[in-house]
This record gives structure tokens, sequence and C-alpha cells, in this order.
């Protein structure tokens, strides 16, 4: 019994992480129908931005993690949206969710062949070491993450519910010719919308790292997971990414435990087809409008 | 870190040179080793020893009067794309082929290599790579055969464990371990607590340390490829695991106490090669390595390069550049670190292509290896 | 075809067929995988460029294709030309199972359904090692022979293949100018138009689906014939997403697209070897640009000189 709940509470942590990924990734799709296949390496190269600020030019962790965030707003937000989907999004979904494949394959290799194609470290912001519960045993690192996800996702929704501008993004991804004729500008909204992407991405590179390790390819793993999370909550809506990635997280564990660590995948990837072919909208989600 | 062989070779270029094995010119040795995917870190180590190796032979007049061109290819620690480059490298002449280095890459590509008749080096420790009866097969390294009856003694004399965890990677390499570590244990009278198969490539240990300490063995034995290794000894220490994690060669490499970091300390390993050996010629390679690459090799650094000084060692004992010689004279033969010190030790190649030599016990300790035991090998060198 | 086009193609085999006499075997090699890499292509252009419905999971097909073969060849010790038609059947079949439910709900979900797929067919291969040999594959698989003539050597299977894929070829583009195939013209063109007009539109696309995942399943045989060796790692995602963008560089909905597209996939690389891990980076962004300049791949060039759909 106490190991389930350790599991469950190490998935959950696992699942935030996943959680925060797909969290950007329904954010863009409903502000601009992007499908965006390059989320994971939208992860790795925060990784390597912090590790470079760290390694490189020797600031300590929280101004890398800051830097980082900077980087990423202007090149994984705004240039990624207004060199590629803008362009693009006119033609169409498809081409939109090829030249994100490229991008992919394009950003994994260009860190291979220029930076390196080994593992490095990556330290955790969290200590070692386990926080004991009576015979609950959870690690300091679990605890971070979850708290730390916990309060991005909490106050990303503040932001999104409570102020005018996160209710105008809302306005935007309800329908986004309604809210121009309310006189919202929509194109800063969408805007907005990839920023708090790159923002997502780097918090989940910076809990994520430590285990993967930072190298080229950690990005495919958690974009899959991401993707999964999405898709099995429901693409177009926030909560659903929440609950999708905590699915994603537990269900691996508990798989990997007590039926097949060479399944640990197989049982979340069981819900992902079960759901696009029964319930395609997703476990939270509501039947699509947009017209694609 | 990545080095650039600027090779252009176009469809054009691979167009039929005629004629056997050129007398004249460089020697052609080829190298297929994992610059990239799993097993770059493994690939890039033994790389970067054959290239130190070669260096220091052409500084010094080459083989038998003749400079060694040495070519390596990424085979992306892809089975398929080692064959193909095997068959490349049939095509270009080699002489001698090094590596793959990876047990499942390597299985498969030397049927290329024994069709033409090359001799073909590996740093790979599987033990079927010898067991096929293939002639032109040498190893670098021991084979788990001879390297785990090693290890289960010391878990029986030293750790005085009755039980062990085994965690290991689902493919030839870790496979290979598990099944020839499983034998050692039972022969020693120790119990298996767990048998944990990983993924190579797996990012998340939880689930697999999780059931190493539901087992409540009295130790664990991991035997994975070098990130996940590090992966591995992260999950263990954030899951405060306090029994002895040992291991073999991988377990203690740079590479895996850098990934690692903390989470390394205490963990124990039986290792072929370490660069923190006591040997005179080990710490002269150790400084030749770094002074190149900047960075402490790992045992298949070593492993490159003494395989490359043993190339030499056998060509000019046979006195000319024949493949067939060459292989014929490798079985049996014995090669002494006091005639070539670039073997790092003396070193006793059997009929299969095995070899055998001193090994180390090694303990990670404040981020290093430290060495506590020498092993002597299985049966005298004479 | 227009008659340029004609000799172009003619010319084109011609040298192909040629060629490999001058190579060596890692040559030879790299052109029958080339042939083996566009049967497959082919069949994900049926799906891609001519049903308009991406496909994820093309590596998939080829991978099922490929362990039905050798399963079926070293462990059972059926020969070659058995297992041809029964795993290009098997994918036909599973095409289908996988893309009626999939299609029936919503169309772009197939590219989902064939990601996870995909993911779901790699676990497997690696998983059961009984049947599929796990991670260590499944080696020594046997070439075949035809009229009592070997195909093991290098330059007789490439002649193989080669003539292989120019049947598999003719085959498609007698499919696509028959009734059947003029359906997908109007579907494409119109889609309104032609369901009003009675087309079955999932009907139809179900069935350019299963004909694509058979055409890949026909590749994989080949592939685990030519490497003699397979394992999972052949068949992963990674693969099916190449593969995808092969297909679109070259010019989907074109049928010489995937020749194209292909050639930059398994070829270039070769040629530009120096290049090492730069040729991908560049390739993953020329795709972005590609995207927003030329839609339509590589093959549409001639479009943007000249009106009239040329090879379409």
């Amino acid at each position: 019994m106490v190991d389930l709940v350790q599991l469950i509470i190490s998935g959950t942590a696992t699942g935030a992480i996943y959680a925060l990924c797909a969290l950007g990734f329904t954010l863009l799709w409903q502000a601009s129908g992007t499908i965006n296949f390059a989320q994971g390496e939208f992860v790795m190269v925060p990784a390597f931005l912090m590790l470079f600020f760290i390694n490189t030019a020797g600031l300590p962790m929280w101004v890398a993690f800051l830097l980082t965030c900077l980087v990423a707003m202007v090149l994984l937000g705004y240039t990624f949206k207004r060199a590629m989907v803008d362009p693009l999004i006119r033609h169409g979904v498809i081409p939109l969710v090829i030249a994100t494949l490229g991008l992919s394959i394009g950003v994994k290799q260009l860190v291979k062949a220029g930076v390196t194609a080994q593992a490095q470290p990556f330290n955790s912001i969290f200590p070692d070491g386990l926080l004991s519960l009576g015979a609950l045993k959870v690690s300091y690192m679990d605890v971070g993450t979850l708290v730390l996800a916990g309060l991005i996702v909490i106050s990303l929704q503040t932001f999104l519910n409570r102020t005018v501008t996160g209710r105008a993004m809302q306005a935007v991804a309800q329908n986004t010719d309604s809210a121009r004729v309310l006189g919202i500008n929509v194109a800063r909204m969408v805007l907005y919308t990839f920023l708090i992407n790159a923002v997502l991405s780097v918090v989940a590179a910076l809990l994520v790292t430590p285990t993967y390790l930072a190298k080229f390819d950690m990005g495919e793993s958690i974009g899959l997971k991401a993707f999964y999370a999405a898709i099995i909550g429901g693409f177009n809506q926030t909560r659903g990414a929440l609950l999708g990635g905590v699915l994603v997280g537990v269900l691996e564990n508990l798989t990997g435990a007590y039926i097949s660590p060479a399944y640990k995948e197989g049982v979340a990837l069981m819900l992902f087809l079960v759901v696009i072919i029964f319930k395609p909208e997703g476990l939270l989600g509501k039947t699509e409008e947009r017209k694609v | 870190m990545k080095k650039f062989n600027l090779i252009p070779v176009s469809l054009f270029g691979l167009v039929v040179a005629n004629g056997c094995f050129a007398q004249q010119g460089p020697i052609p040795i080829v190298g297929l080793v994992e610059l990239s995917g799993t097993g770059a870190t493994a690939g890039t180590n033994f790389d970067n020893g054959v290239k130190l190796a070669v260096k220091e032979i052409n500084a010094a007049g080459g083989i038998l009067g003749r400079k060694i061109q040495y070519t390596s290819m990424d085979t992306q620690s892809a089975p398929q794309t080692a064959k193909a480059l095997a068959q490349k490298a049939v095509d270009e002449k080699a002489y001698v082929v090094m590596g793959p280095v990876f047990s499942g890459s390597f299985i498969v590509s030397m049927a290329e290599t024994k069709r033409a008749e090359i001799p073909n080096f590996t740093g790979g420790e599987a033990a079927n790579i010898t067991q096929q009866g293939n002639p032109y097969v040498f190893r670098t390294s021991f084979t788990q055969s001879t390297a785990m009856p090693k290890l289960a003694r010391y878990i029986k004399d030293a750790v005085k464990a009755k039980t062990v965890a085994i965690v290991w990677v689902n493919n030839d390499f870790g496979k290979g371990g598990r099944d020839s570590m499983t034998k050692a244990l039972e022969a020693q009278g120790i119990k298996v607590a767990a048998d944990v198969s990983t993924d190579p490539g797996q990012v998340d240990f939880s689930a697999a340390v999780l059931k190493v300490k539901q087992s409540n063995a009295d130790a664990a034995f991991v035997y994975t490829n070098e990130e996940e290794s590090a992966r591995a000894l992260r999950e263990f220490r954030k899951q405060g695991y306090a029994k002895p994690i040992i291991g073999e060669t991988t377990l203690t490499g740079q590479k895996v106490i850098e990934l690692a970091g903390d989470a390394a300390n205490g963990a124990v390993a039986h290792v072929g090669l370490t660069v923190d050996a006591p040997q005179p010629q080990i710490k002269a390679f150790d400084q030749k390595f770094q002074a190149e690459y900047k960075y402490k090799s790992d045992h298949n650094g070593m492993k490159g390069y003494s395989g490359m000084y043993v190339v030499k060692a056998i060509t000019e004992k046979v006195g000319k550049l024949d493949s067939k010689e060459f292989a014929k004279a490798l079985h049996g033969a014995t090669i002494r670190a006091k005639d070539y010190p670039g073997v790092l030790l003396d070193v006793h190649f059997d009929a299969n292509g095995d070899l055998d030599r001193e090994s180390f016990l090694v303990k990670v300790e404040g981020g290093k290896q430290v060495v506590t035991a020498t092993l002597p090998p299985v049966s005298p060198i004479q | 075809m227009s008659k340029t086009q004609r000799i172009a193609l003619v010319i084109g085999l011609v040298l192909y067929a040629v060629l490999p006499q001058f190579l060596k075997s890692y040559g030879v090699y790299l052109m029958t995988l080339l042939c083996v890499y566009l049967m497959a292509a082919f069949g994900l252009n049926l799906i891609v460029g001519y049903a308009g419905q991406m496909s994820i999971g093309q590596a998939a097909f080829y991978g099922i294709g490929a362990y039905v073969a050798a399963i079926l060849m070293t462990k059972m010790g059926i020969s070659f030309w058995f297992a041809l038609p029964i795993a290009a059947i098997a994918c036909f079949v599973v095409g289908l199972a996988l893309g009626f439910p999939a299609l029936r709900v919503q169309h772009h979900y197939l590219a989902f359904a064939t990601l996870g797929f995909n993911v779901l067919v790699f676990l497997v291969m690696r998983n059961e090692e009984d049947l599929t040999g796990g991670t260590f594959g499944i080696s020594n698989i046997p070439r075949p022979s035809i009229f009592g003539y070997s195909l093991d050597g290098a330059l007789p299977f490439f002649y193989f293949a080669f003539v292989s894929v120019i049947l598999l070829a003719a085959v498609l583009w007698w499919l696509l100018r028959s009734p059947w195939g003029r359906a997908f013209a109007a579907l494409r063109d119109n889609p309104i138009r032609a369901e009003s007009t009675g087309v079955n539109i999932t009907a139809y696309t179900l069935l350019a689906f299963a004909i694509g995942a058979a055409c890949a399943g026909i590749g994989g045989v080949y592939l685990a014939a030519l490497v003699n060796f397979i394992e999972p790692g052949q068949f992963s995602l990674s693969v099916s997403l190449l593969m995808l963008l092969a297909v679109i560089v070259g010019g989907s909905g074109r049928f010489f697209g995937p020749v194209l597209g292909s050639i930059v996939v398994v070829l270039l690389p070769e040629w530009l070897r120096f290049l090492q891990d730069w040729y991908l980076a560049i390739f993953g962004f020329a795709v972005i640009v590609l995207m927003v300049y030329l839609p339509g791949g590589l093959l549409s060039l001639g479009d943007r000189f000249k009106s009239g759909g040329g090879t379409r």
C-alpha cells in the first residue's frame, strides 16, 4: 500500500512535468491552431541554454534560469511565431505540422553537430534525499517538482481567469472572430500565448533535465508524452492537459512496477489510442468546433 | 568534442579500385564507432583512443615503416548501419577494422569482416561474440564470462551479500552480462532477489529502483550502458538507497561519474582498464590522453588505444601486412607492456580471440575512481 | 506525361540500372536500399498525397512486413515468395483495422492514431522476445532465389529490387488512372462535390490507407532480405517522420515526388558525408523554408515556370 502511494506520488511529479509541456501545447492549439511537433525540442533547447549560462558564463542558477526564460521567449516564442507560424498557418494545419517536424529534426541535429552528441549533467535545484511522512518516503525532488509545477499552473490559471489580458486570451482561444469584434488585439493575445509556452518549456527543462540529462534527443520522449497527455486530456482544454499529464505519469509508474517495466509506456499509449478512437475530444474536452 | 574528418566520399568515389591489398602507401584502418545515438559516449572514447595511438605510431615512423591512415565512420549505434559501414570498410580494403564497441552492432557487422577475412577488434563484452567460431574477431576487453565470476567472488567474500538484485539493460550487452552474472552468483551460492530489465536509452529509473528496494536484497548489481548507469545512480540516490551498488566497468566510467555527480560516490565496480591504475604506462597514457582531448579517458579510450598497439605489435611480429597471417598470429599471442607500453598491461589472447590480463576493483570516492585492489589474470601470463 | 518526361524517365532508369556495375558493394547496397525505401514511400504518397491524410506510422507497416517475413522465413522455413504476399496482406488488414475506427471519427485523427500505433508496434517488437527476438532482432534472414537462380549477391539482389519497385510503381500508376483512382482527383480537387456525386470519402480514404500500408509491408520484406537482419530501431517513430518529410519534400501528390524525396533522404547524405550531422540539421531547416515558399515540394518547382499539372 505504501509502495502504491509512493508510486502515485512520484508518478504525479513526473506527470506534472509532462503537464507543463502539454499545457503549452494546448495553449498554442487554442490560440492559433498550431500543432507543434517540436515541443520536445522546446524543452531541450532551454536545458542547453541554462547549461551554457551556468557553465560557460559562470552565472548562478537563478540568473541562468531568468536569462533562459528571456532568450526562450524571444527565440521559441516570438521568432517561432513570426518566422514559422505566421507565414504558414494560412496554408492550413498540415504544412505547419510538417514545418515543426522539420524544426524538430533541424534543432536536434544542430545541437548534436554544433554542441555535443553526448549527454551532459544538469544539477537539480532540489536537494537529494527523502522526506519521511511516517512509513511514506518521498524524495525532495518529487515534492519540489510538484510544488513548483503546481505553483506555475495555479498562477497561470489565475492569470487566464482573473486578469483582463488573460480573459482576452481565452476569448481569442474560443472564437477569434468574435474576439476581434469585441475589440481585442488578437495578434497580441496570440503572441502572449507563444511567450507563455516558451516559459512553460523552460520550467519543464529545469525540472526534467536532472533526470533525463541534457542531450540533443532528450526532447523526443518528453515531447511524445506531452502529446499523449494533451490528446488524452482534451486538446482544447487547459484542464485536460493537466489531467492528461498526471494520468500519463502515474500510469507509467504503475505499469512499470506492477505489469512490466518493458511496457511502461504501453498503458498510457493504449489509453491514448482508445481516446483517439472513441472519445476524440479527450476526457475533458468539448467537441471540436474549430474549422480546420 | 567531436572532430570532423573531412572525407568527401561520393558515389563516384566508391567506384572500384581493382587489385588486392596495396603493399605501398599508408595502411588503411577503419573504425566503426558509435559517434551518436545511445553509444555515443563509448564510441567517442574508443575512437579517440584509437586516434591517439595512431598519431603516436605515425609520429614514431608507423608500422613497418608505413603510416596508418585511420578513418572513423559513425554507426549511429544502429546495427544495420554498422553492417552497411562494415561493407564499406571492406570496399576500402581495410587492413584491420576497429569496432563497433556495442556488442549488438558488432554481432551483426562482424559477418562482413569475416567474409572478407579482415581482423576485427571489438570493444564489446557480450560473451557470445567469441563463441561463434569467427577466427577474425578479437576483443579489447574482457568477455563477460571472465569478468562476472571475478565480481561474484568479490560480492561473496568482501560484500558478504546473500541476495543480490540485478538491474540490467535489455540489449545484447546487458542480457549477456545478466546471464553470466546470474550463473556466477549461483555458483557462489548467492540468490538473485530481483531481476529488473530496463530499456536502452531509458530515462526514468524510478520504477526499477523501487523494485530493487522492494526486493530487500543485500546489494544491487547494476549493468547498463554509461548514460543509463548515470541515470540509475541518480535515481538510487534520489530514493535514498543505502545498500552497496556494484557493477562492471560501465558503472564507474568517467562519463558516468561526470553525469551522476555525487550520486556516483560509493559505487563499486570491477574494471578491466582504468586510468587510475597504478602502472606507470597507464599513468603516461592518462597524461597523453588528457593533453590531447582535455578530458579523462574512460575504459573505452584505453580499449581503442591498446587495441591499436596490439595491431602494431602483431604486424611487426608477422613482418608484413597480411590480414590472414595477422589473425593467425594473434591467436595464442602474448604481448608484454615492457615491449609495447601502448598495450598498457601484459595481455594474452586465446584461441577464440578473448583476452586475459590483470583487472581492478574500483570504488568511486569524492567523484574519483579509486583502485582498491588489483586482481590477477585468470591464468598467469607466461 | 509529356514526351520529354517519358524520355527523361527512360534515361533515368537506364542510368540507375547501369550505375551499380561501377560501384563497390557499399554503393550497390545504398542503391538497393533506395529501391526498398521507395516501395514504402510510394505507399505513403498514396496516403498523404492522393488521399490527403497524414500518416505518421509508415515505419510501423514497414516493420510489420519485415518481421512477418523474417519470422516466416527464418523460423518456419517458408519461402520468400509466400512470405511476400502474406506480409503484404497482413499490412493491408492491419491498415484497415487501424484506419477504420480512426477515420470514422475525424479525418485528421488518423495522423495521431498512426503515431500511437507506431510506438506501440515498436514496443511489441522490442519486448516480445520469443516472437521477434527483442532488441537482438532477427538475423540470418535469407535472400530469395528465382527460378533456381540465387539472388544472394549484391548485384543480383539490386536488380531484383529495382525491377520490383518498377513493377510496384506501375501497379500504382495504373491504379491511380483507373476509375477508382480518378475518384481521388475528384476528392482532392473538390471534396464536397465529390461527395454529392456519390463518392464515399471514408471508404476511398480507408482503402488508400490500407494499400499504402501494404506497399510499406512489401518494402519491409525486401528490407529484411537486403540487410539480412532486422531489429526494432529500424522501425521507430523517427523513421516514419523522416519518410513523411521525404515524401513531402519531394512533392506529395506527384507520382515521382517520393523518388526525389527518397534520394534526398537516402543517397544525398552519403554524397555529402563531409557534412556529417550538419546534413540533417540543414535538411530540417530546409523543410521549414520549403513549407513557406514551396509547400508543394521540390517537384512543384517546375509549375512555377509553366502552367499545367505536369506529372500529376
